[in-house]
């Protein structure tokens, strides 16, 4: 459930980019890794607090991928969606070999104030996973409210719904495809810190959770935000319970399968919309 | 310039577009043929490497480039043809008859896959063929008794007709004829309504259906003549690496084989080979970066008396030996191809053809593409 939170959160990363500006972000998974390593950094290496090193974690890396889509991503808007894919992927591969070269190779371990456990009715659930699980929902409600309820939040929505006729209203649509990356940086981030002590930290961490994430997105339905969040929670509970159920290497492989099977039945996801294009 | 008159139609689909063209390409296949002759045993075998990945780019290629469907997962395809080419020697198939039962077998899984495929666009195929692969990945180290799992499957050398191909010369050689095969294939096949009607479907698909392609044929035809090149490629793979472990056909692979086409360029066969002698030669490159360059600079250093070299070297050397930097030096290239030359190599190869054939008078313009705004591919 709580992996599933992670899976979501990071869904909701790509959603949130794949909405606004139609491009397909790759380097999810990596912006997560890079968010977990400052973290690590500010706490084990300068003797931050927690909280404030997670918010400049988030900070850092938001900050970082406004000026990625400043610097690179915006040229390529208006590119066939598979030239981004593999542009993100190579940026991806370079955030790996960044980390590598700085932060080293070796797994780090990040200790946070979420030690206990919490008994509920014979049920023991530990604080960590339970930080997830509030992380996610407390993220979730203020994404809700931001994207509803402020005059930026719209201005977002109308950009991904037509960026022409956003662009016409006198809407900043550059600025606010930065912001979108921002947001859904520092939502890897955030994904990347609260996972940072189930997973441990080490270059590698974020591809295999950007996979999975990147399954549950498509599972809900690229471009629905609930579909995404969803999606994650599904395919997290596909691995726990085909884990615990299934022979031997059924737990990797099974959100695929089963991933296949929906896109086999419904090609646009679980809530994707479908419409065939006027010529 | 040359300006070539046309005087017939068929002119139009001509393999060479006229003897200057056949004669260029003449006397790159007596190069290639005497190539051998000239390098070192380890050379030739590192030459052999581009001949492999330029018919898996061949098979990417008519895929991504030519059909517009993308595959996250083509490591799997040549995982196939590998594990099954080296099966059937085991069993003691022929080499011939067990390399085309590797071709067949990849074929039909190719036909299989692009069935749920056909439904499917852009992203959606992309994580579709991705989950394909990494279910294929946990089946080749789970069916141990075909596969051995991470055991892991001797190859030895090719024999065909009681003829060894051990040597890496003669290793060059066949595979050299195979990539000459398959691109002639490709080429004929391009040409012909087949290969139209993927080019149509690419650019754009309700346009093509309107004009009477039938959709589901030709992208299922697609995806399993290019998984069939690349059973093709895995056989030969499976030869070259001598020894299949689960852990090589990885999505690191396929993303590898993805930047082959784009560097090398999308939507030409030349762009697929050109690619390919990148993505072969590439690692060794970085490999004397590595170890020969500083050591030559830090004797130059000594000779000449300049430290300077001695720095340069040592950094150079110290940044290529921190691990995983290969993946960041390939990234680092993919990223600034599709910045700044979408058209890949072969894009620039024909820049600087037409900058030198109109000389004075080349414009930069002859190639600017229209400002593109943002087009949706929700809608499909």
């Amino acid at each position: 459930m709580a992996v599933g939170c992670i899976y979501g959160l990071v869904a909701l990363g790509f959603v949130l980019i794949y909405k606004a500006t139609e491009l397909v972000n790759f380097a999810q998974g990596d912006l997560l890794m890079l968010g977990a390593f400052v973290c690590y950094m500010a706490v084990v290496w300068w003797g931050l607090d927690y909280w404030l090193a997670f918010l400049i974690a988030v900070v850092t890396i938001a900050a970082f991928g406004a000026l990625l889509d400043v610097v690179v991503l915006r040229r390529v808007i208006g590119q066939p969606q598979f030239a981004v894919v593999m542009l993100t992927i190579g940026l991806g591969s370079i955030f790996r070999t960044f980390a590598s070269v700085t932060w080293g190779s070796e797994i780090y371990t990040l200790t946070t104030p979420f030690g206990g456990v919490w008994q509920l009715g014979g049920i023991t659930i530990s604080h960590q996973y339970l930080s997830i699980i509030v992380g996610t929902l407390v993220l979730c409600g203020a994404l809700y409210a931001f994207f509803n309820f402020t005059r930026i939040g719209v201005a977002m929505q109308a950009t991904s719904q037509n960026q022409l006729a956003a662009y016409y209203m006198g809407i900043p649509v550059k600025r606010i495809f930065s912001l979108i990356w921002a947001i859904s940086a520092g939502v890897a981030t955030a994904a990347g810190v609260l996972l940072a002590p189930v997973t441990l930290i080490d270059i590698n961490m974020g591809l295999a959770v950007a996979l999975k994430a990147f399954a549950a997105a498509v599972l809900g339905g690229f471009g629905s935000i609930p579909g995404a969040l969803l999606g994650g929670i599904i395919i997290g509970l596909i691995e726990l319970f085909s884990g615990a159920t299934l022979p031997d290497g059924f737990k990797d492989t099974m959100p695929y399968i089963v991933l296949l099977i929906v896109l086999a039945v419904r090609p646009q996801g679980l809530f994707g919309k479908l419409g065939r294009k006027k010529v | 310039m040359r300006f070539v008159f046309k005087t017939s139609y068929n002119q139009d689909i001509q393999l060479f577009r006229d003897k200057v063209d056949m004669g260029w390409y003449v006397a790159l296949a007596i190069g290639v043929l005497a190539l051998p002759f000239l390098l070192s045993s380890y050379s030739v075998g590192e030459t052999s490497w581009v001949f492999i990945y330029g018919i898996c780019g061949v098979s990417l290629m008519t895929l991504v480039g030519y059909t517009g469907l993308v595959s996250l997962g083509h490591a799997a395809f040549l995982g196939i043809g590998a594990y099954a080419h080296a099966y059937f020697l085991e069993r003691g198939v022929p080499w011939i008859g067990s390399v085309a039962l590797a071709v067949i077998i990849t074929t039909a899984c190719g036909f299989v896959v692009g069935l749920p495929a056909l439904r499917m666009s852009g992203i959606y195929l992309a994580i579709a063929t991705l989950s394909f692969a990494v279910i294929i990945q946990e089946v080749f180290s789970r069916w141990e008794s075909v596969t051995h799992g991470f055991a892991g499957m001797p190859v030895g050398p090719p024999v065909i007709f009681g003829v060894s191909f051990a040597d890496a010369r003669e290793f060059y050689y066949l595979c050299l004829f195979f990539l000459v095969i398959v691109l002639w294939v490709t080429r004929n096949l391009l040409r012909a309504p087949t290969g139209r009607a993927w080019i149509a479907i690419r650019d754009s698909e309700i346009a093509a259906q309107s004009m009477g392609v039938h959709l589901a044929l030709y992208k299922s035809m697609a995806f399993a003549y290019s998984a069939g090149v690349m059973g093709l490629a895995g056989a030969l793979f499976a030869h070259k690496i001598a020894y299949l472990a689960p852990d090589i056909f990885t999505i690191l692979l396929s993303i590898q084989f993805l930047l082959l086409v784009i560097v090398g360029g999308l939507g030409s066969l030349h762009g697929a080979v050109l690619g390919a002698i990148f993505v072969a030669l590439l690692p060794p490159a970085i490999a004397i970066l590595r170890d020969s360059v500083p050591d030559t600079l830090a004797d130059l250093s000594t000779s000449t008396g300049i430290g300077l070299f001695h720095i340069v070297g040592d950094a150079l050397g110290g940044f290529f030996k921190k691990p995983g930097v290969e993946a960041g030096v390939f990234g680092l290239i993919l990223v600034l191809v599709i910045l700044l030359e979408p058209f890949g190599m072969y894009g620039r190869w024909l820049k600087i053809r037409l900058f030198f054939s109109t000389f004075p008078l080349y414009k930069r313009d002859s190639f600017k593409r229209q400002k593109s705004y943002m087009k949706t591919e929700r809608l499909r």
